[in-house]
């Protein structure tokens, strides 16, 4: 293996006393990004697994590909769309001129078309992200003298597609880095952060631009077209009218509405979770618990009603495929770092998300959607979950034993 | 006892700072910063009140009772407050109502209270006035600090005068909103504090907890 040869060749340069001795956390982030990590524990008691922080990270963003395949058909097929009914003077921008330069045209029923022209909005802003973000973790890293971790790979990834596909690059970048380093980096990186880095990125947007982060222009990336998101339709209008505004319940399952990139399709975050189930990767307590929680509360809004505000009536199952419900439950939520670590407490946990997204969305008037929020908002609950849930614990064993 | 003077003075701007080491005060450094010149006045009153406050108070010290020195402290406190008030009411009455109800719970600043009970009542006046003269100065140093950055990016302005011409405007500064709403001058005040004791390591407190790491055996 000539790589293999490469690097045990130039290890010795990166170690203690070694020429470019600082520069080893960049040695190690890319070492390790290709082989494996090679931290063994040496001490008893010696557990064997695969999985390490490296896989688990690995998983999340296998997770997320059919929330990026189906981001850029969706944003695409949006675009196209808005292009061919507001004529040929919304063809503007290089992405047009590169689509029309390979003769790939702006066709909203052909799907690579749409494949195509969705990427092109995708990969700005994951390279933004991946590139600034990274150079932050690089920084941290070398002064602090702890590891880039894989972590970054999810966040960036998760980051990008809770972002709307008109987003500014240099929006994007400014809150990355305040996701870096006032999410992670400041509590000691990653695995001591109380708060998800990707949404404390996304909430810092979405307070200091709302301009460019919330409204009926932002979402479908061509100028002079608006169109709003499912929630703001049902929160001025009550769900009923949804499908006067063309989308019906299953358009809304799989995807087929304005959003930010990846969290339209419930479809395709549900597959993902599938996935996260399966390979043990998420907790099925934290999703019990956010459904629970969803469900218990907005039926309880449904029996008690309103006439002047429609939200009171939306049931349970349009709550799970509007906005980001589907998208945070299946990738936030379930984050192992920022959530309660007991199980009792990840019931708890996942209720206080449930109930929490339904109450700013039915309830408070200024925000149309709640799950950024209200993820934030149990984040920094989980350790006081987890308190009582240790407390009540100890109390009981105290009963049984003192 | 000139050398210590300096001392009172020079000591609380960024060795003993109010805010960032002993952080008091921080409510209204969050809710007058969005504007420097609100911030500018409300330091000058901060200021004025310690000064005066630990003036007084140190001249009565050795006449108050014990156990009712709070009492005291806080009519004196409470006197001084009111007169602020009603002097920017008099002469700058469009700042006294942007700054509205922070004025009057100067009296609940724990700054001012704080050197009262922990300099003026041990020390003669001058010392005192110097020390609360010192602290309003530290106080008034973040509070203009956090103005600056709140201000210059959040309107695009310093002082009312637009520095950064804004997109509404007609300019290229896109303004950021966060840094009008007061939950920003946590961000703000903790990023100074971050940058105070990464310059002041002595500033930097014991860990109140140890991670734990397994002996080798």
């Amino acid at each position: 293996m000539g790589l293999r040869n490469l690097f045990d060749r130039i290890e010795p340069l990166f170690e203690k006393g070694g020429k470019y001795e600082k520069l080893f956390p960049i040695y190690e982030m890319v070492e390790s990004f290709i082989y494996t990590p090679k931290t063994v524990t040496k001490n008893a008691p010696h557990v064997r697994s695969y999985v390490d922080m490296k896989r688990i990270m690995t998983y999340v963003v296998i997770a997320t590909i059919p929330c990026i395949f189906f981001s850029w058909y969706n944003t695409g097929w949006q675009a196209n769309s808005a292009i061919a009914t507001l004529g040929a003077a919304s063809e503007t921008g290089w992405r047009i001129w590169l689509l029309k330069a390979f003769s790939i045209g702006l066709d909203p029923s052909s799907i690579f078309a749409n494949m195509f022209h969705g990427a092109l909005y995708f990969f700005p802003i994951y390279i933004t992200t991946l590139v600034v973000g990274g150079i932050f973790e690089v920084i941290f890293a070398t002064v602090r003298r702890h590891e880039v971790n894989e972590g970054f790979l999810v966040t960036s990834m998760l980051y990008t597609l809770i972002l709307p596909a008109s987003a500014p690059l240099w929006q994007v970048a400014l809150g990355i880095i305040f996701g870096v380093v006032i999410g992670k980096e400041v509590f000691g990186g990653t695995g001591k952060n109380f708060l998800n880095p990707a949404l404390t990125g996304r909430a810092f947007l979405y307070f200091a631009y709302p301009a460019q982060m919330s409204g009926d222009a932002i979402w479908t990336p061509v100028d002079g077209f608006s169109g709003a998101t499912a929630l703001s339709v049902s929160a001025s209008q009550g769900y009923q009218d949804l499908a006067a505004a063309g989308i019906t319940w299953m358009d809304a399952f799989l995807g087929f509405m304005q959003g930010s990139l990846g969290e339209t399709s419930t479809l395709a975050c549900l597959l993902g979770l599938v996935f996260l189930l399966a390979t043990k990767i998420a907790n099925w307590r934290l999703v019990v618990g956010c459904l629970a929680g969803m469900i218990g509360f907005s039926l309880l809004l449904n029996t008690i009603g309103s006439n002047t505000n429609p939200m009171f009536s939306m049931p349970w199952y349009w709550h799970l495929v509007v906005g980001g419900y589907a998208f945070g439950l299946v990738f936030m939520v379930t984050e192992p770092v920022s959530a309660s670590h007991t199980n009792v407490g990840r019931y708890f946990y996942g209720a206080l998300i449930g109930v929490m997204v339904v109450l700013i969305r039915v309830i408070n008037p200024a925000f149309p959607e709640g799950m950024m929020l209200a993820i934030l908002f149990a984040n920094v609950f989980a350790p006081l979950i987890d308190y009582f849930v240790v407390q009540a614990n100890i109390k009981r064993r105290m009963r049984r034993y003192g | 006892m000139a050398h210590k003077h300096r001392e009172l003075l020079i000591d609380p701007l960024v060795d003993n700072n109010p805010i960032t080491l002993q952080v008091l005060g921080i409510c209204s450094a969050l809710a007058v910063t969005s504007s420097l010149q609100v911030a500018f006045v409300m330091a000058l009153a901060v200021t004025a009140v310690t000064a005066f406050a630990s003036m007084f108070i140190s001249m009565l010290r050795n006449h108050i009772p014990g156990s009712i020195r709070i009492i005291v402290q806080m009519v004196i406190i409470a006197s001084l407050v009111i007169l602020v008030d009603q002097i920017l009411k008099a002469f700058a009455y469009e700042i006294s109502k942007t700054l509205s109800v922070f004025v009057g719970l100067i009296i609940t600043n724990c700054i001012v209270m704080g050197r009262a009970e922990a300099f003026a009542m041990k020390n003669p006046p001058v010392a005192s006035f110097m020390d609360g003269i010192g602290n309003g100065l530290g106080y008034g140093l973040i509070l203009m600090l956090v103005g600056v950055v709140r201000e210059l990016l959040g309107a695009g302005s310093l002082f009312g005068i637009t520095i950064l011409e804004t997109v509404n405007n007609g300019g290229w500064y896109v303004p950021n909103g966060l840094l009008l709403l007061p939950p920003s001058a946590f961000f703000v005040i903790g990023l100074l504090i971050w940058a105070f004791r990464a310059w002041k390591p002595q500033q930097v407190e014991e860990r109140e907890y140890k991670i734990q790491t397994v002996e080798a055996h």
